[in-house]
């Protein structure tokens, strides 16, 4: 394996060069999934049936904290990767740390507001507008949820071996896993909350 | 015993019983054969669990070629029963089946499995790389491909096929007009192999943009890298909008939802729409790669550089964009405005430019050549006339006013597989041929070969020209019948004699095989056609590790330069050479993913969780797993290399 040591770590071999590339490639595929949801979602947005509409369910509290939480976990994230390049394991760590917490909490509050949409009478099966809103929040949270294992694993391989050229790379691909996850929430938050509250 | 009802099937006939005592005495044959023979090792460790790209690409081919014939049975059975009017032979319920499994086993597990192959064997030979970027990726694509072609194949013996044609559209997918569990079927054999399919894609990517041989730059690549290249980025754009798709439409059958339902908000045409987001631009995913083999084969046998590399590239780019911008043109009669539809007429009468482009650029690049009329020349000649036909029909069939006549009738039915078989299948078969000495070692039988070719080719032709007639006098398509008062009747009898004969070539071309295996001589040397690219300058069968030395590039056909004008394609010595292992992963997490999708269509939720959980365990042990691949001495390289009498 040639070492460059003129690149951060996680860029150092050919191989790690094509794993972000790849995995940019990747984010590309996921730009084209969400956007097929958010088409969908504005075809069916007002497709109610005899069920509520987007204005009558929407809490605005958990939805912003939902977003703050996001937005920081993205911030700590970015802190992670930082520490990585100045070589500080402990920190490092610790913002993963902190980035797996925020995204756990993300999740519960996550829950907590489906289980409020239950409540008012939105499921899967109430509408089209009510299906398409929980599969879009659904498939935005499935993927919040494995980056959770995701990232987890990662933190324990870097606590047992250290920063090596794979540890590093597989580190900085998911924190643009995260990012992108981030942007996607950002999507969710204008054009489906606060479209909708409108 | 209630828990094993749901197994049954729902239409039986002597046939499907046939089929699956058939289907349970070649498993037994298989398993008994490979047993007696020893043999089990050898597949595991030597195929089962390979990464390496060229062997990948081996088992996409061979299972494209079985779904062909899978696929052909269901045509020749389709053709059998319009033969004659009124006939009795499959009721309306079979023949909905035998359609819908023959459009997508045909498009999805036939069409792009051979394309696929075609790439994973060719395009690392062609820039000089030793393996694609994720050799493991590779063959979990693969085995997903495999693992989504078998649940679709076996629905028709345990719980029943699909029966929605291969564009499924809904409410008539819906649960309401499709009860049984075939289109579940269809919902997660398409997703699985299409999330490989995904896999696929970006390996490619990365790999032509990263693995070129030192020299190649983008415009000195080989023309069918450069349509593999655009074909994937094609694959990362349009898959995703099938998985959302295909996960809308099982939500909608299996949780009831209402995305595709005419109440509660829903919207069938949703369905439409999506579907031909995708649907468009895979049959340019289709249709690329084989423009890309016709630019090699009609070069190496007119024995010059092809006509118009820049315009060749540029007219597939566009092509490309512009595949995204048609898909209205498959429903115009379903309720949009004037202006809708005369937007959709534009744009689809516009991507005939640049095919049209292509075509004179391989008849220019045949002018004044020196023509071999090999077999592979034979399809490549072959496919500009008739695929010329195809893309005049498409035309007439994109002006949005006209279509509302032939619309849903036997003309588009001719149209497309106009384009498909002149154009994909015959590709398919000049590769084939083409690179089969690169394959296996030896060349298949020229003779047999060209009776196969002009079986095809005037079976086509008898198949398929009346289709426009009856077509335009309004046979419907997907009708299992007709009256006698009609007329059909003869023009769909010599059709049906088309279709015999093309099932005639198919049996020669498999025949073909097993006599080149048994006759033709084995010394034929690494470059048998005096070609151009890259591929040529391995010896012959290519070590594993394709390249001994990394060749050096200055132009698209380097080989060739190497040749004739005194270039030297291996300038540096011998180093050892990294490889990643070998691994019995994907073929598991695709067992895993079959057990799932087999689960999740009959709603068996425990086996659906348990397969879950398996395929994140799979996932986790990779991550944790530690794997950097091996070397390979120098000694050995140059041991292997002596043998084969390779690079100097
Ligand atoms: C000059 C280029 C082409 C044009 C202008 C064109 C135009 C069209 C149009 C307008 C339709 C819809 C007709 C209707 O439903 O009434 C259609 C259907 C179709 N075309 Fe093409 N086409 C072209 C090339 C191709 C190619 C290269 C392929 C495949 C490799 C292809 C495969 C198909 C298929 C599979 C369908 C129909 C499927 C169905 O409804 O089941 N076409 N084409
Ligand atoms: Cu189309």
């Amino acid at each position: 394996m040639k070492l460059n040591n003129t690149e951060p770590l996680e860029y150092s071999t050919n191989q790690n060069q094509m794993n972000i590339l790849g995995f940019w490639i990747f984010l590309g595929a996921e730009i084209m999934l969400f956007g097929t949801l958010f088409a969908s979602f504005f075809t069916l947005e007002n497709g109610v049936g005899s069920g509520p509409s987007g204005a009558e369910v929407f809490e605005i509290t958990p939805v912003i904290l939902e977003t703050v939480i996001l937005l920081t976990s993205s911030f700590t994230i970015g802190l992670a990767i930082h520490a990585m390049r100045i070589n500080n394991k402990k920190a490092t760590l610790a913002f993963l740390g902190i980035t797996l917490l925020l995204g756990l909490s993300f999740l519960g509050v996550e829950v907590y507001e489906f289980i409020h949409y239950y409540h008012v009478g939105v499921t899967l099966q109430t509408s089209a507008f009510s299906a398409i809103l929980l599969t879009t929040l659904g498939t935005h949270g499935a993927h919040v949820t494995f980056g959770l294992f995701w990232g987890l694993f990662i933190f324990l391989q870097i606590k047992k071996r250290g920063f090596t050229p794979e540890t590093t790379n597989k580190s900085f691909i998911f924190s643009l896993y995260w990012h992108f996850l981030d942007v996607v929430w950002i999507f969710i938050f204008s054009f489906i909350y606060l479209k909708g509250m409108m | 015993m209630e828990f094993f009802d749901r197994f049954a099937i729902p239409h039986p006939s002597p046939m499907i019983y046939a089929s699956m005592v058939a289907i349970g005495l070649v498993l037994i044959a298989i398993v008994i054969g490979l047993t007696y023979f020893k043999k089990w090792g050898y597949l595991w460790r030597e195929w089962l669990t390979t990464v390496d790209h060229k062997r990948i690409g081996m088992m996409y081919i061979i299972s494209a070629l079985l779904m062909l014939f899978r696929g052909g049975a269901d045509a020749v059975m389709m053709r059998l029963q319009t033969a004659v009017p009124d006939n009795t032979f499959l009721d309306a319920q079979h023949y909905n089946e035998v359609f819908t499994t023959h459009g997508v086993v045909m498009i999805i597990f036939m069409a792009m499995a051979f394309i696929i192959g075609m790439m994973n064997f060719v395009v690392p030979l062609q820039i000089g790389a030793r393996d694609v970027a994720f050799p493991r990726l590779n063959a979990i694509s693969f085995w997903l491909y495999f693992a989504g072609a078998m649940l679709f194949n076996i629905s028709f013996v345990i719980g029943g096929s699909p029966d929605a044609g291969w564009t499924n559209y809904f409410p008539l997918a819906g649960t309401e007009f499709s009860e049984t569990v075939g289109v579940n079927y269809y919902m997660w054999a398409l997703q699985i192999s299409g999330i490989g399919t995904l896999m696929t894609g970006i390996n490619f990517i990365v790999t032509i943009l990263k693995m070129r041989a030192p020299g190649m730059t983008l415009m000195k690549m080989p023309m069918f890298t450069w349509s593999a290249l655009i074909t994937n980025v094609i694959i990362v754009f349009a898959f995703p909008v099938l998985t959302i798709a295909l996960l809308m439409g099982t939500l909608d059958r299996q949780f009831g939802t209402h995305f595709f339902a005419s109440t509660n908000g829903g919207m069938d045409m949703l369905w439409a729409n999506l579907f031909w987001v995708w649907g468009h631009p895979e049959v340019y995913i289709l249709i690329l790669p084989a423009f890309g083999i016709y630019s090699e084969v009609i070069a190496t046998f007119s024995q010059r550089n092809l006509y118009g590399y820049k315009s060749m590239v540029g007219s597939m780019v566009l092509i490309s964009f512009m595949s995204f911008l048609v898909w209205v043109h498959h429903f115009f009669t379903m309720g949009h405005g004037p202006l809708v539809n005369g937007i959709f007429s534009i744009t689809t009468m516009a991507i005939a430019v640049p095919t049209g482009i292509k075509i004179f650029n391989w008849l220019l690049t045949m002018w004044k050549g020196k023509i071999r009329f090999t077999v592979p020349m034979l399809y490549s000649i072959g496919f500009i006339p008739l695929f010329t036909i195809g893309g005049v029909t498409g035309v007439m069939l994109a002006m949005a006013s006209a279509d509302y006549q032939y619309h849903n009738t036997m003309f588009l039915v001719a149209h497309f597989h106009n384009v498909i078989i002149p154009g994909v299948v015959f590709a398919m078969l000049a590769g084939l041929t083409y690179w089969w000495p690169k394959m296996f070692g030896f060349m298949l039988n020229e003779r047999i070969g060209k009776w196969g070719f002009w079986f095809l080719s005037i079976g086509f032709c008898l198949a398929f020209f009346p289709m426009y007639i009856t077509g335009l006098d309004g046979q419907a398509r997907r009708m299992y019948t007709y009256s006698e008062e009609t007329g059909f009747g003869p023009l769909n009898m010599l059709s049906f004699f088309g279709a015999g004969l093309m099932a005639i070539a198919f049996i020669l071309i498999v025949y073909n095989v097993y006599y080149s295996f048994r006759h033709s001589p084995r010394n034929v040397g690494q470059d048998p056609w005096n070609a151009r690219s890259l591929e040529w300058a391995t010896p012959n069968p290519v070590p594993h590790y394709n390249f001994a030395v990394t060749p050096v590039v200055n132009s698209s056909e380097a080989f060739w330069d190497s040749k004739k004008n005194g270039h030297q394609l291996f300038k540096n010595k011998t180093e050892k050479i990294h490889m990643p292992n070998n691994s019995g992963l994907p073929i598991i997490l695709a067992g895993l993913f079959f057990v799932f999708g087999f689960s999740f269509v009959f709603g068996i939720w425990p086996g659906v969780i348990i397969a879950a959980l398996g395929i994140f365990g799979c996932m986790a042990y990779r991550t944790f797993e530690k794997d950097n691949g091996h070397y390979i001495p120098v000694e050995e390289i140059e041991e292997t290399e002596k043998k084969l009498g390779g690079a100097k």
